[in-house]
């Protein structure tokens, strides 16, 4: 009963930070809107024992990455952008596009329902391990490529932005 | 009020992966593009973990790091081209930028 409340309470937040994101005119109040809607998402993750995921989406998104957003809004004055036009003219065909996907993937969620009643008995028995171990065990053995991959696209990340905010490229 | 299942998790992450998507192709600020992209990697972590929680593997979950260690190279990569772009131009509109448009 507590988790379906907490799952729609955090619903809202998502959806409701999302659209003013979107929908808001001044870049701060929709970095806000979207901490708002990074938040809502990392409760998500904790409804679902997802207890590492919890963790890094609240230092890393809400921490890291919308620090550097709020930064750059910070250094590029957007005070003249907030007076003009918010959206651009094409946005009529974008919203019946996106309209039309809607109404594909309600379609496919609705035929597929029962597809996503998973059979208890066909489940491997959930581990005792804790849930950051278990992403450890996982990450440092299966996943140890991709994981040495990852480190090398973030450093290529951070050269490239280095040379990309430079004053004289 | 029926227990939440997965179908839940997948119809929330379907209406925020199209919230971005709205926001990507309409928005004219590159800025708030930018955070809207970054709805849209959210929603496939949402959709992620919630497999990974209904089947009990931690599969889904290393992929939401990945995921979300692509999120931050793009937004420190795209916000260092902003950056360099405001220099140039003194704009920030999506469809001001049109130099290679005819």
């Amino acid at each position: 009963m507590i988790d379906t409340v907490l799952f729609y309470a955090f619903a809202l937040l998502v959806l409701g930070g999302g659209l003013a994101t979107i929908t808001l005119r001044n870049a701060v109040h929709c970095a806000i809107a979207l901490i708002v809607s990074l938040l809502g998402v990392a409760g998500l993750y904790l409804l679902q024992q997802a207890e590492f995921l919890f963790a890094v989406q609240i230092v890393l998104y809400v921490g890291g990455i919308m620090l550097l957003f709020l930064f750059v809004i910070m250094l590029v004055n957007l005070d003249q952008a907030a007076r003009e036009r918010q959206f651009n003219r094409q946005w009529v065909v974008a919203v019946t596009a996106v309209a039309v996907v809607a109404a594909e993937i309600g379609y496919f969620l609705w035929r597929g329902k029962a597809a996503f009643h998973i059979a208890e008995n066909a489940l491997s028995p959930a581990s005792a391990l804790g849930n950051t171990e278990q992403i450890a065990d996982s990450l440092f053995s299966e996943y140890l490529l991709p994981f040495e991959i990852a480190s090398l696209l973030l450093l290529v990340a951070v050269v490239g932005s280095v040379v990309m905010a430079k004053k004289r490229i | 009020m029926q227990p939440v299942s997965t179908i839940h998790y997948l119809v929330l992450s379907a209406a925020l992966l199209l919230i971005g998507t709205v926001g990507v192709l309409t928005r004219r600020n590159i800025v708030i593009i930018l955070m809207s992209i970054e709805l849209i990697l959210n929603a496939v972590n949402i959709n992620l973990i919630a497999f990974s929680h209904a089947l009990h593997q931690v599969t889904g979950q290393v992929f939401a790091i990945f995921v979300i260690t692509d999120a931050v190279a793009e937004a420190a990569v795209g916000l260092g081209i902003l950056i360099a772009l405001f220099r140039n131009r003194e704009t920030l509109q999506a469809d001001e930028i049109d130099l290679l448009k005819w």
